[in-house]
């Protein structure tokens, strides 16, 4: 355990609250946990007692079953809290996916936010970013590199919308994590003004769904097991990155390979997944937005998690900021990045 | 340089040969000169700017980047140009586009005012950003690349820096560029072929060829590029060897000597000069005269002391070299095995028949220095059955076949039916097991269909010995791929390490002592020839079995 505050501990797989006997996203199965969002990665099945948004709480529901998320559990909308062991709690939007919150804790004059992941640009399908005055910044840093600079994201899209265009015979297949990205992806093609149906594998379907019952209007979805290969050229179909170049892609006409990621940024990341249409888009902070953020919040002190550590250490020590890096254990940056 | 860029861009993840094709031909025919010929250039690594180099690029980043950052970014990105392209200073990107809503709002969205291009109006073009390096000296070197840099975007730095630091890696081949010419301006590839080595960048009488604003450009006086015959495999029939002579095929690489205009180049098969690894020969090669021959090297492997030549292996040492050493002249030693005569003392010799260029060959190799060139010989054979006989023999001797070439065929450019055969001796075949299985790329990218397989060790441990993705039909591709999902113990990245069960009988051409693999084989044009399903693992061959065929 690496000493960090009398009352809130960092341990690998997880930060502890111990005057609340509370765990934040928590790598293993605990008593009692406080989960920023839905992702397989923060929220972990088998925990006693879950405090969450409500949609974290269904997306929880939807991939644990309906026992995970039992009466023990508590719905925290933005905006609201709790108070447990003399510590206040309360959730604010971080604008990652749906219902994914930053949690804010007080405890004896002291205010420490958990980021969990976050962006800052525009998502139609959640909440923006809200900045939260803390004295202790809890930050990822998945993108804490400076080479990593997301482009604005109507550029990436009218890139794949060209792409579509371009091959009328074939479809441009985009792989997008489950969660998240693949709606924010739909959305940002109705956005755009794409009004035919998206063909999803059968994965994202459910997924989709829950969203829709939020009120994220994502169109017509058709699933690529119930549809005609011909129906499907010219059109776009989306479907989880491990899909991909399997067998699974088989049946689609003549796929271009496309995949909506941070990391394709780097050509050669691209490359190794074999993308033929790498489209920069991302559910995380790129480094304007980490180093942006922590100027706007200006706490007394950054804890920087899971990502590119070094790089944001380097930039705070840079610009007389205090920092330090914790280091949590079980955080998957690969795929839905 | 943006249309450039895009292109670069494109071709990066662009794995089919066609559709590189395509987007070259498109490129071509839709830029101005003198771009489109810089461009050409910068993609078949014609260009050369002596000032710009690696080092100046890092030296800007360190003047304007914190050097741990770009350390940490280099370590993670892998590439030094790409670094600097994306580390490059410039406004900040403005990431709040719009104000985020919690809901789909598309008027809000595409009234935000659309991102000034760092271009703008009348961008920077490649021949501006060639002209500037060019005349680039060491000491301004930084100042023009920074100020270049300062009007591009992430992917136009990268398109630049690739330009300006060479080693585009982009897929594309000289041969590939060509063709993609020749596609775009609808003119014949070969004649495509012959100018190109003829003419400087940007090509400008080129394109005016190929678009039919000017003739065809002349070449006399000019060390050209002619493109090669090429050889039909034999499969099966008989030759009359009245009709037909026969050569031995050796094992190095197929080179054409030009010596004209004052200058003397050596080309291999796709048309790259590669005379720089070889300087030896090119100033060996005096005389005024285009010779097609075999480069190798001197040493006994390949059909014993009378064979001359050493195994391709030992040739290797000396290809892709910029430089080359005294110790590697002195330790591999190389030479060119002539047999055919193309042009001399400004004569055109390819539309003559084979019999006359081979009596003016046999007249011709005597004014060259014999430490450097010889005469291929024709095997002399009475019949057809001799000359099988013979090459049943080929194997003991080391030696990769025979051509044969039909007595009156000009030098045509290509492959032509009934001119010329290469006729293999039978491969090697070994029972191997596998080990490892790799996806495969465009068509096949969903198969698992390169596989890597070991022989058995004295020990009873499996080594691997070479790497094959070749040689199975569809169907028994569909068979290998489910074996391969079936059967997976481990994974490593994008490679599957697969349960010791299935045999492979692999066909080579020739095996050869390596120190890259563990096993220390090598082996050359290894393909599956059959899947040995009824064969139980453990009685696959052994290493020790294949080192006994070493050559």
């Amino acid at each position: 355990m690496a000493r960090t505050k009398p009352w809130l501990e960092s341990h690998p797989h997880g930060l502890y609250v111990r005057p609340a006997d509370l765990w934040i996203d928590p790598a293993r199965p605990v008593e009692r946990a406080a989960v920023t969002h839905g992702h397989a990665d923060h929220a972990r099945s088998g925990h006693h007692a879950v405090f969450a948004t409500p949609e974290t709480l269904a997306i929880m529901a939807l991939r644990y079953g309906v026992d995970a998320v039992a009466g023990h559990n508590q719905a925290v909308a933005y905006g609201d809290g709790f108070e447990r062991g003399g510590v206040r709690f309360s959730f604010h939007p971080a604008g990652h996916v749906l219902g994914s919150a930053q949690i804010a804790m007080e405890y004896r004059g002291e205010r420490i936010v958990v980021t969990g992941d976050y962006k800052r640009r525009p998502d139609p399908t959640c909440a923006p970013f809200e900045i939260v005055p803390c004295d202790i910044f809890i930050t990822e840093a998945t993108f804490g590199l400076p080479v990593f600079r997301h482009p604005p994201t109507r550029d990436e899209i009218a890139k794949l919308l060209a792409a579509v265009r371009a091959e009328p015979d074939r479809c441009v297949l985009v792989g997008a994590y489950a969660l998240g990205k693949a709606q924010r992806v739909i959305a940002e093609l109705r956005a755009a003004g794409w009004q035919a149906p998206i063909y999803i594998h059968g994965a994202l379907e459910r997924m989709c769904a829950l969203y829709a019952d939020h009120g994220v209007d994502l169109g017509e979805l058709r699933l690529v097991g119930e549809s005609d290969k011909a129906e499907m050229a010219g059109q776009i179909v989306l479907a989880p990155p491990s899909a991909l170049n399997d067998r699974w892609s088989r049946r689609l006409p003549d796929p271009v390979t496309a995949m909506a990621s941070g990391w394709m940024r780097v050509r050669q990341r691209a490359r190794q997944r074999m993308v033929e249409l790498p489209l920069v888009i991302s559910d995380h902070a790129d480094w304007d937005e980490l180093t942006a953020t922590i100027v706007e919040v200006d706490p007394q002190e950054s804890w920087i998690t899971h990502g590119s550590e070094e790089g944001l250490l380097r930039w705070c020590e840079m610009t007389q900021r205090r920092a330090r890096a914790l280091h949590l254990v079980g955080r998957d940056l690969e795929e839905e990045a | 340089m943006k249309r450039f860029a895009a292109l670069i861009d494109r071709l990066v993840y662009t794995r089919s040969r066609n559709s590189k094709l395509a987007l070259i031909v498109d490129y071509l025919k839709h830029t101005p000169d003198p771009d489109r010929g810089w461009a050409l250039a910068a993609l078949t690594d014609a260009l050369d700017f002596p000032a710009v180099k690696a080092g100046t690029v890092r030296a800007l980043l360190g003047a304007r980047v914190d050097e741990e950052l770009f350390r940490l970014s280099r370590h993670f990105v892998g590439d030094t140009a790409e670094t600097a392209a994306l580390l490059w200073p410039e406004k900040p990107l403005p990431f709040r586009e719009g104000v985020g809503v919690g809901h789909v709002d598309g008027a809000q969205l595409q009234q935000a005012p659309p991102r000034p291009s760092p271009e703008g109006e009348g961008g920077l073009s490649i021949s501006q950003a060639v002209d500037a390096l060019s005349t680039a000296t060491r000491s301004d070197a930084p100042a023009i690349l920074a100020s270049l840099l300062d009007r591009l975007d992430a992917d136009g730095r990268y398109a630049l820096l690739k330009l300006a630091l060479g080693g585009m890696r982009v897929g594309v081949s000289a041969r590939l560029a060509k063709q993609a010419f020749a596609q775009a301006f609808a003119v014949p590839v070969d004649d495509v072929e012959e100018l190109w080595h003829a003419i400087p960048p940007p090509y400008a009488p080129l394109f005016a060829w190929g678009e039919g604003r000017a003739p065809r450009p002349d070449l006399a006086d000019v060390a050209f590029f002619r493109p090669f015959m090429l050889a039909h495999p034999l499969e099966g029939e008989s030759l009359d060897l009245s009709d037909f002579a026969a050569e031995w095929k050796w094992d190095g690489i197929r080179v054409q000597l030009v010596h004209g205009g004052g200058e003397t180049r050596l080309y291999s098969r796709g048309g790259e000069e590669i005379g720089g690894a070889f300087p030896e020969l090119l100033a060996a090669f005096d005389q005024d005269a285009v010779i097609d021959g075999e480069l190798l090297i001197r040493g006994k492997a390949q059909g014993g002391a009378a064979g001359g030549a050493a195994s391709f292996n030992a040739l290797q040492q000396r290809l892709g070299r910029k430089t080359v050493t005294k110790r590697m002249l002195a330790d591999y030693p190389a030479f060119v095995r002539v047999y055919d005569l193309l042009a001399v003392d400004g004569k055109d010799l390819r539309g003559l028949p084979w019999t006359e260029r081979r009596r003016q060959l046999e007249a011709f190799v005597p004014r060259l220095a014999a430490s450097h060139f010889d005469l291929s010989p024709v095997i002399e054979a009475a019949h057809f059955d001799e000359l099988a006989e013979l090459r049943a023999g080929a194997r003991d001797a080391a030696i990769e076949g025979m051509m044969l070439k039909r007595r009156d065929a000009p030098y045509v450019a290509g492959r032509r039916a009934g001119f010329w055969y290469k006729w293999k001796r039978d491969p090697l075949v070994a029972d191997c097991v596998m080990l490892y299985a790799q996806r495969g790329n465009g068509r096949r990218a969903s198969f698992y269909s390169d596989y890597t397989f070991g022989c058995w060790t004295d020990a009873g441990e499996l080594l691997p010995v070479g790497k094959a993705y070749s040689g199975f039909t569809d169907e028994e591709l569909k068979w290998l791929d489910k074996f391969v999902r079936d059967h997976t113990i481990d994974r490593f990245g994008p490679v599957r390490e697969v349960e010791k069960t299935l045999v492979l009988e692999v066909a080579f051409d020739s095996i050869h002592a390596s120190k890259r693999h563990k096993s220390g084989l090598a082996m050359r044009f290894p393909r599956i020839s059959r899947i040995r399903r009824d064969k139980p693992a453990e009685e696959a061959d052994r290493i020790a079995t294949l080192r006994a065929m070493v050559t």
